[in-house]
Order: C-alpha cells, then structure tokens, then sequence
C-alpha cells in the first residue's frame, strides 16, 4: 500500500482529495446500517422494539446525511464536480462504497441484527469520540453530535445482548451463533490504511489501532454479563487493506443498494 | 375512519326507561361532558364496545406500518427516507398509546393481539390495498391520514378518559403526517411526465377506499346511535366522509389531478360537493378478507409476532433471573444478620 | 407465555414542571422500561427525566370514595387567597 504524508505544502486539492474518501468512509456504514434497520420496520419482536430500533435507524441515517452533504461539498472544492447527499448515496456502485463489511450483512434473527448492532456501536462510539477532536471544525462538530447518539445506542445493544445471552436456552444459542459469525468482521474496524494514517497525522482523523484494547474491554464485559464469548479470531476479513473501508465488499452490499438505488436509477432526472 | 364498524352489541338505542340506576347515573355524566374514567362504574356493553374500537384503532395503525414499510428501503431521497421511517414510527407509538388506553378496560394487549391474529378483530380496510408506486406513499399521507384526522380530532373530545388523551396525543403528533403526504403529491404532480402519471395513478386507486374508510352510510350503520349517546362517536360516517370530500377535492385540483368520480359537483344549494356512490360490496368484501392484501397484511403481523416470541421470552426470563438473584442476596444478608 | 408487565410512565418536561403522567407501555424490567419509555414517549423533546412505575405497584384511590376525599375540601374556602378580600389601597399582597 503506498503510504502518503499530507504536507502543510501539499495543494489543498490532494488534501481534499483524501477528505473526501475519509468522509465517505465515514458516512457510508452509518447510511447502510440504517438502510438494514429499515427493513425492520413494523416486523419487530415488539411493538416497543420497533419504535426504538427505529429510533436508532433515524439516528444513524441523520448522521449518514450529514457526512456525505460535507462530503459533498469537500469534493466541490477538488474535482468538477460535487455531488450531494443523495447523488452519493443513489448514484454509487457497490464498489465505490466505503462502509464497514460489519455493517452491510443481513439482519437474520433478532439476535443477529442486534450483535451486528453491538460490535458496532461500541466501536462507533469510540470513533466518534476520537472524531470530536479532530482539527477539522466540520468534522468534530458531526462527530460531536453523533458520539452522543450511539453512547446512547452502544448501551441499548449491551442492554439487548445481556438479554438475549443470559435469557433463555433458546436465545443464548441464537446469540452466540451471531457472535460467530460476525466475529470475522470486527478486526477491519481497527485497521488503519494510508489514508486513515495520513488524516491521524494531520490531525483530522485518528489511529484506528487505538481503539482496539477499549473496544475490546467493553465488548467482553457485556459479553461475560451476557454469558457469551467472542470467537477466537483466526483471520479477519478486510484485512490487508482488502476491506469495505477500501471498497471491496460482500455479495450482499449489491442487492441491498439494489433495492435502496432503484427509484434513482429508474428515474434519474426526477426531482422527488 | 381507523375503526369502520364498530359492533355495541344492542339492537337499538337504550332509553332512559331500559337503565337501571346506576346506568342512569352513568349517562348523565356522558350528556354533562364528564369523562367516564377506568375505574369508574360503566355498562358492559359500553366496556366492550370501547375495547372493539380502541382495539381495531390500534390494530389499524399496527397494521397500517405495513402498505407505507414496503416504501422505506426504496425511498427516493435520504430525507424523504427519514421523514418515512419517523412517520411510520409515530404510527406504532400510536398502535402503543390505543393498545393502553384499551388495556384500561381490562384486556391484555396478548388478548388484542391474538384476536387480530386469529382474524377475530378489524383493521381498516383502507391497509388491505397495495402501495404499488412512490406516489402512493404520498397518497397515504395525504389522503388516508387526513380521513384519519378528521375522524379523530372529534374524538379528543369522546367519553372515556383514556381514550380521549391517547386521541390528543396522536392529533398532536399526526399533524405532520398529512402535509408530508401532500408534500410528496406536490412533488410528484410538478415533476416529469412518469412522476405525474404515477400520482394520477395512485389518485386513481386510492380515491374511493379513502371514501370507504368512513365506514358504511349512516342509513346502514345500525350501531351509530348508541354509539353516539355514549360519545364514542361524535359525528356521523356521512358527515364526516362529506366533510372529507370538501376538504380534499379543492387540494387535489391544486395538484393539476382529477378525482375518479365523473359524478363529483359542486353543489350551490348545499354548498358541498356531490359525488358519486361508493362501491359497498367492493367495501363489505374487503373487510371480510377478500382485499387484495388482507392475506398477505395479517400474515406479516403473524410472521413478525410469531418470529419475535423467543425475544420477548428471553427478556422475561432474564428479568425473572435477575429477580430471583436479587431475592437470594436479600435472604442471604437476612440470614447473615441473624447468625452474626 | 407471560405478557411483558405494563408500566406507567411519568415525564418531567424541560419546562421545570412535575413529573406527569404520559401513558404506560410494556417492558421485561426497569432498565428496558426506561429505555423504551425515551424511544416511545420523548421523540420530540418531550421531557429531561422520566420516571416509570409497575402499573401493578399503582394504588389508586377508587371513585366510590370520591365524596369521602375530595367533598371535605370544598367547604374549607378559606385556604384559596381570593377568601380574603383587600382594601384597594393595599398594595403588593
């Protein structure tokens, strides 16, 4: 992988060049995670369930919407064109997305959607912490008002997973099945590429590996709570700088922007 | 109307010579604007009724999440996609505050839901037919929840406590619901040529299901009246439903659209519109389970209750855990005070 | 299976008024009522503290008592400030 140092001398074109990716990067698995949670609506356990995983799907797609407008605008500033919110979300191919792989698999059982939901929000609420103190002011005010939503989140999952891991027989299978599989899709989340070593140095973005140790105390005291256990990690996708954050996905990411792109794409010059 | 027909039980109207005291008692604070209140004496009828009612309202939003959930994934733009999920999410906090006001009249919300299940209880029949464009969900919107509305506010001011806050409640927040519909419509109408053809379309579907919702004519309605002495039914199916059609058919005209009824005058004598007569066994059929989605709606409610069972168990059986853990402390720190 | 218990919720807004009753939903426990009751209850900034109760643990006083509770106030006017009538003069009271 080509390493890069962004220089206070580099023209602010290469720059904004890698802002840009950075925040789609940002963007992309809190908008695909919210676009799983919608498929959700009015098929929850509960009818209190669905009012508040909703909750959490709006959270995630209003903070989707910020990050791709002011990616948006970033990508106006160094190429001819800058797109908004939503030509970056309809317009798009699976391979120039940039969510987690975590984030893009399939909601399976309530145990599944809510462990995907865990990993992630512990991990979420950590980025977004360390984003408050980016340099860039756009930036730490998104990461801001987001940190607050998924520390509510984060604590809702653990809620879910203690539930469900130290529930019934039933349950506690269904959950540490969940963990299993997606286990694999954790490491991604701490791995720092070039462009994510570039945004740490200059002060915008931070060093992914750092949050590992506290991710990992946290996820592990919910779990021992909830009776359950991460897998042994043998190998995690997405490693080798070959991940979601770098646009290689799973079979599933096609068929789920299938379905959210087609009234764009069936319609391209609609204003709707 | 989320709740169509309403059955009291009772052949006709009771008069004041059929009650016996306390059922006197009961009426007069009804007729002096009193709100009757959980506990408070109430006639059993009166009781049972409230539970159809409050209870095929509830069902109606519950199962009215579904025809608009079919849009969610597909929405055209984040924000509309936004505005749709909040929508639809008010709708379950709706289906939630009716299941508790007719958990008052003691039935368990399991109860409610097993009779929906089991195709015992009503939804409106409006949630039977599909949403088959963009155009429908603000079709929805602008049609379905402002015959909801109508029928609703008037409803803030009906007999039972509980139901009447729950009523307040959901106006307040429903106001948005409508103007997002016609927002959409406005979109649509403005737009290209396919996205106007799509809402004429869905006008065209739409229009007269939306004229069912207020429930058969009053001519027909053999429970209205008692309803109406209990204030649980503050205006007649016809008035609102002509109510209903002065109000929107100016709004569609704004929109460039033309309601699917080639009866439909303004009238100067009355100052109303005329419209045509509705199709009363495409309605009566519907709300026997012959719509064209009534299988596939109730089957979802059954998939998605059946489906979340094991949920629901763990959470109990995780809380009773914890209970019992904390009983045990309890009787352990008693037993070490005694022995010490 | 047993029904998740009903628990009403009450709900300070950020006006500094009361806690006030708002409606009940169901949870398996405290925690989850909470939670449930910030998802279902507060979606529109309804409120900065919220308090829920066991509808079970709920005693109400029963409206065959009315008289007996509430009459008795009626006749004690002289707790109201407007029992007492001030000269115009007076001022500030």
């Amino acid at each position: 992988m080509t390493e890069f140092v962004l220089h206070a001398s580099m023209p602010k074109i290469v720059t904004d060049l890698i802002l840009f990716e950075y925040l789609l990067r940002l963007g992309d698995s809190p908008l695909i995670l919210a676009q799983r949670l919608g498929e959700w609506v009015g098929k929850g356990p509960i009818v209190e369930e669905d009012l508040a995983l909703t909750n959490v799907g709006l959270d995630l797609l209003g903070q989707a919407r910020m990050w791709l407008a002011y990616a948006g605008e970033v990508e106006a500033r160094c190429s001819p064109r800058g797109r908004d919110e939503d030509a970056l979300a309809f317009h798009r191919d699976a391979g120039a997305f940039r969510n987690l792989l975590l984030v893009e698999q399939p909601n399976g059982n309530y145990a599944d959607t809510m462990t995907r939901q865990f990993l992630f929000d512990a991990w979420h609420v950590r980025a977004l912490q360390a984003l408050t103190r980016s340099c860039d002011p756009r930036v730490a005010e998104i990461a801001a008002k987001g940190a607050k939503e998924a520390s509510y989140h984060v604590e809702r999952s653990g809620d879910w997973m203690i539930r469900l891991g130290d529930g019934t027989d039933e349950s506690h299978a269904k959950t540490q099945s969940a963990l299993d599989n997606l286990g694999m899709y954790t490491g991604e989340m701490f791995a720092s590429d070039a462009i994510d070593a570039a945004l740490a140095d200059a002060g915008i973005g931070f060093d992914h590996a750092v949050l590992l140790a506290p991710w990992r105390e946290h996820v592990d005291a919910v779990l021992e709570e909830a009776t359950l256990a991460l897998p042994a990690a043998e190998w995690m996708q997405g490693s080798g700088g070959r991940g979601g954050r770098q646009g290689v996905h799973g079979e599933h990411l096609g068929h789920l922007l299938a379905e959210m792109q087609y009234l764009q794409r069936a319609y391209p010059d609609s204003q709707w | 109307m989320y709740a169509q027909m309403v059955d009291t039980g009772l052949k006709e109207v009771r008069t004041a010579d059929d009650m016996p005291p306390e059922e006197r008692a009961f009426q007069a604070r009804i007729d002096a604007d009193i709100k009757i209140e959980p506990k408070d004496w109430m006639p059993e009828a009166y009781r049972r009724t409230l539970i159809r009612q409050i209870s095929q309202h509830a069902h109606s939003e519950i199962v009215g999440m579904l025809p608009e959930g079919n849009w969610v994934t597909r929405a055209p733009t984040l924000k509309r996609k936004a505005i749709l999920m909040a929508k639809i999410q008010d709708e379950a906090g709706h289906g939630l505050y009716l299941y508790s006001a007719a958990e008052t009249l003691g039935i368990s919300r399991d109860q409610m839901l097993a009779d929906l299940h089991a195709g015992r209880a009503k939804y409106s029949s409006i949630f039977n037919y599909p949403t088959l464009t963009w155009a429908d969900i603000g079709t929805i919107g602008w049609l379905v929840d402002g015959a909801a509305i109508m029928n609703q506010i008037p409803l803030c001011r009906c007999s039972y406590g509980p139901y009447a806050r729950a009523m307040v409640r959901i106006c307040k927040e429903e106001s948005f619901h409508q103007r997002q519909g016609y927002d959409i419509m406005l979109a649509m109408s403005r737009g290209t040529d396919e996205q106007q053809a799509m809402a004429k379309d869905a006008l065209a579907r739409w229009w007269w299901p939306s004229l069912m919702m207020f429930g058969p004519s009053d001519a027909a309605s053999v429970h209205s009246g008692q309803s109406a002495a209990w204030k649980i039914k503050l205006l007649s199916n016809d008035e609102l439903r002509q109510r209903f059609v002065d109000q929107t058919v100016p709004q569609a005209d704004f929109l460039g659209l033309t309601v699917p009824d080639p009866a439909l005058r303004w009238n100067d004598e009355t100052g109303h519109y005329d419209f045509g007569a509705i199709d009363w066994s495409e309605f009566h059929n519907v709300i026997k389970g012959n719509g064209p989605c009534n299988r596939d709606r109730l089957q979802a409610r059954v998939n998605a209750w059946d489906e979340g069972a094991w949920v629901r168990e763990a959470a109990m059986a995780h809380a009773e855990k914890r209970a019992a853990g904390a009983a045990r402390a309890v009787a352990s720190i008693q037993q070490q005070g005694r022995t010490a | 299976m047993t029904e998740w218990p009903l628990w009403e919720v009450f709900i300070r807004s950020q006006h500094g008024l009361a806690h006030k009753h708002v409606g009940s939903l169901h949870a398996p426990d405290a925690e989850l009522a909470i939670r449930n009751a910030r998802d279902v209850y507060t979606r529109r900034n309804e409120g900065i503290s919220i308090w829920v109760v066991r509808s079970a643990d709920v005693v109400a006083s029963s409206p065959g008592d009315k008289e007996a509770l509430f009459e008795p106030a009626n006749s004690k006017v002289y707790r109201h400030p407007t029992f007492f009538p001030m000269p115009d003069e007076v001022k500030h009271i």
